[in-house]
């Protein structure tokens, strides 16, 4: 190795730098909050636009009990991750278990209503802009609940596996962190669709 | 790497495979920043032909070398290519490469998520260009997308664009900003996580700083493209209404969002030319870098403005006064950090001792060609103004200058600073003066006599005009300025190769330089660094190789 600059190692007394999965989840949901913003927007731009077919104030109904359950699985998610953190497995794998169910919920409440919205009110993405715009908002937002409950489910299994110690924590926090993220998408959606825009 | 043995003549077979294998399943970030740099300069060569067949096509009135359709694909394929399978890839290769090796990190934060974002990206520009046989559009069986590289609705709606040409395009372009996020992601998680021991931010290379900025960018710029693209889709297939006027939906909307990406995106594609000026200027005027605080400052301020300044692309829409006055001043004001940068560049250069290396020439034609460039930009941001030359050869000029000009004369500077360290040999430094002279004058021939056509009148996406207006003087000259750039990009690829076998050897250090991608050998051992390096100040090899004066004695 000659001619190449040896830096010496010299300890420097600390050097504390944050963890790479926070930050790289804190990228991608940054990235992810501002494809939302752009579905919103489109939302709220065409509100009152559209030129026939059901409006909002027509067909929406708060949703109360889904967002409930969606919003305690954040609280039970983050009771996963101290529990694990404490080691717990079992307690783990039942608060886990508690937040897939919850979300769960939230989906079948969310196909119930477009279900009664597409059949019995007629109300489709092509059917007028509340159309397009709800279902493209709700339904991206319904993407991420999927796929979150997916990394979900994939993590429940390794906790009733044994596999999960408390080495693991910090793993299951960052995905803790992108479902705090989806429930925070929603209570916008929630505020501007089912508050603010009928 | 096979660079360290460079006598190897035969290789048998099943070494090619072992090789291909360990290219194609590796997740070391040089091996991927280097098939960024090789896949975007393909794609740069395509997409310079399809330039060279549009130059010819205009340099006569009534020219019939393509046809209107052709030539419609011509200027999609072009734009389209260049943006997102050059620009984007090749800016994020040099970051791939550099950045860890910068902060004394051993990878990337995420290396498999980064060949995955790569192979993604890669994907994606196989997909644009396999529309030229799948893509079944209006005039006949198969082709590329015609709609321009921004494909402004309602032209892309179903009734308007059949087929799938204009599908190949979303989903290429949808690829890409998947990988461009996932790049991005990695970028800054390897920059606030992994930095070396004493590097604190403010004694990261400026480089980092910058690809920290770009990467920030990128999630707030590059995701309204994505779900703009995902919009047209649903439009196209789902019967949705976002962009259909029929319905009470808004072509402007498409408009809106699409420069709600467009305008930060040209940033990011400067920023990384930026970002390589300030590591190849300071050490071939033998300065530090004046002003590092103002210029990290500087780059954040850009990086917010662009975010506010997308609808100077519609000041002919009809925004209303407020609009336009709006982003005429916010236009405006981006100039304030960008000169602050410039001025800082100058006077790194005042008192040095210049080496004018073939980088250094780059570096300085730089200098000069973005200046013209932001001046130009300056003229269009004046609303009236570009109610005159919007849509004009002005503006094409106006942004060649910038990407060609500034942007590419950048990324020659990098590849001759760089190709030493990435490959172990010297790149030609008389071929690398000849291809400098020739495509200064190219460059010049062609962006320099381009504005007057613009300001004679002669609109953007003509495939021609008439004999009778007299545009075609200039139109011959800016034709052939190409034929020189062509020229000068075949010697620099041949240089490229030629030096790979041929050229000097390096050693670790050829420029006398002093961050830490100098400290290892060239090319760099797959884990980078033996011992994690601890650092002291911005210079660190300036520090060891003057223990007597070091940075660390006057940076605070």
């Amino acid at each position: 190795m000659s001619g190449v600059a040896v830096i010496r190692d010299v300890p420097i007394k600390e050097w504390n730098l944050p963890s790479r999965g926070k930050v790289g989840m804190a990228c991608l949901i940054a990235a992810e909050s501002a494809i939302f913003i752009i579905f919103v927007v489109a939302y709220v731009f065409y509100l009152g636009k559209s030129l026939n077919g059901p409006t909002p104030r027509d067909v929406l109904e708060l949703p109360i009990v889904s967002t409930v359950c969606l919003l305690s699985s954040s609280i039970t998610v983050h009771f996963a991750v101290s529990a694990l953190n404490h080691g717990k497995r079992s307690l783990c794998s039942l608060w886990l278990a508690a937040t897939v169910l919850l979300g769960s919920i939230f989906l079948a409440g969310t196909a119930r209503e477009w279900y009664q919205l597409i059949y019995h009110d007629g109300l489709t993405i092509q059917t007028n802009l509340f159309g397009t715009t709800f279902y493209s908002l709700v339904g991206l937002h319904a993407t991420h609940v999927v796929v979150g409950l997916l990394l979900l489910s994939l993590v429940l299994i390794f906790s009733l596996g044994g596999q999960m110690g408390a080495k693991h924590t910090e793993r299951l926090e960052v995905l803790s962190l992108y479902w705090h993220f989806v429930d925070a998408v929603w209570v916008v959606v929630f505020l501007v669709v089912y508050v603010f825009g009928r | 790497m096979t660079a360290t043995n460079p006598t190897a003549v035969q290789v048998p077979p099943r070494r090619v495979l072992e090789l291909i294998h360990d290219w194609v399943t590796t997740v070391d970030h040089k091996k991927i920043g280097l098939m960024y740099i090789g896949y975007s300069l393909v794609f740069l060569v395509i997409a310079g032909f399809e330039a060279l067949l549009m130059r010819v096509q205009l340099a006569i009135p009534g020219n019939t070398f393509v046809s209107p359709q052709v030539f419609n694909r011509l200027f999609t394929m072009h734009g389209t290519t260049m943006v997102f399978f050059v620009g984007m890839p090749i800016l994020f290769g040099f970051g791939n490469y550099l950045v860890p090796l910068m902060i004394g990190a051993r990878d990337m934060a995420f290396p498999r998520l980064n060949a995955f974002s790569f192979w993604i990206s890669a994907f994606g520009g196989v997909l644009l260009y396999f529309s030229y046989l799948g893509g079944d559009g209006l005039y006949g069986a198969g082709s590329a997308p015609d709609v321009g590289w921004f494909a402004y609705a309602p032209l892309t709606a179903h009734a308007f664009s059949p087929g799938h040409s204009t599908d190949y395009w979303t989903l290429a372009l949808l690829l890409s900003g998947v990988g461009s996020i996932g790049t991005a992601l990695n970028i800054v998680a390897t920059t606030l996580s992994m930095r070396c021991p004493g590097m604190k931010l403010n004694r990261m290379p400026l480089l980092v700083w910058l690809y920290l900025v770009v990467s920030m960018m990128v999630f707030i710029a590059v995701s309204p493209l994505t779900a703009a693209q995902i919009m047209l889709v649903l439009d196209r297939y789902l019967g949705a209404h976002f962009f259909d006027t029929q319905a009470g939906g808004s072509a402007v909307l498409w408009m809106h969002f699409f420069w709600i990406f467009g305008h930060p995106e040209v940033y990011i594609l400067v920023l990384p030319a930026f970002a390589f000026a300030n590591e190849i200027i300071p050490v071939f005027s033998r300065k530090a870098i004046f002003g590092y605080p103002a210029m990290v400052a500087a780059t954040i301020g850009i990086g917010f403005i662009s975010l506010s300044v997308w609808a100077h692309h519609m000041f002919t829409v009809g925004l209303g006064a407020w609009g336009n006055t709006f982003f005429t001043f916010a236009t405006m004001i981006i100039s304030v950090p960008t000169g602050i940068k410039i001025f800082n560049w100058l006077a790194t250069l005042w008192g040095g001792r210049i080496h004018f290396t073939v980088a250094m020439m780059f570096a300085v034609a730089f200098l000069f060609q973005f200046l013209i460039a932001g001046l130009t930009g300056i003229m269009l941001s004046v609303a009236p103004f570009d109610w005159q030359l919007g849509n004009s050869y002005f503006v094409v000029a106006h942004f060649h200058y910038v990407l060609v000009g500034a942007i590419l004369f950048m990324i020659f500077a990098a590849f001759y600073y760089w190709y030493p360290k990435m490959t172990g040999r010297m790149l030609s430094e008389k071929l690398g003066k000849w291809h400098f002279w020739l495509f200064l004058i190219g460059f010049h021939l062609t962006f320099d006599f381009m504005h007057v056509p613009g300001i004679l009148g002669m609109p953007r996406r003509i495939y021609t005009y008439e004999s009778d207006r007299g545009w075609m003087i200039w139109n011959m000259i800016v034709s052939s300025g190409a034929a020189f750039q062509a020229v000068a990009s075949l010697l620099f690829v041949f240089n490229l190769v030629w030096s790979f076998f041929k050229g000097a050897v390096a050693g670790p250090d050829p420029w006398d330089a002093w961050t830490l991608e100098w400290s290892t050998t060239s090319p760099p051992p797959p884990y980078n660094f033996a011992v994690t390096p601890t650092v002291d100040s911005r210079r660190p090899l300036w520090d060891l190789k003057h223990p007597e004066d070091p940075d660390s004695s006057y940076e605070m």
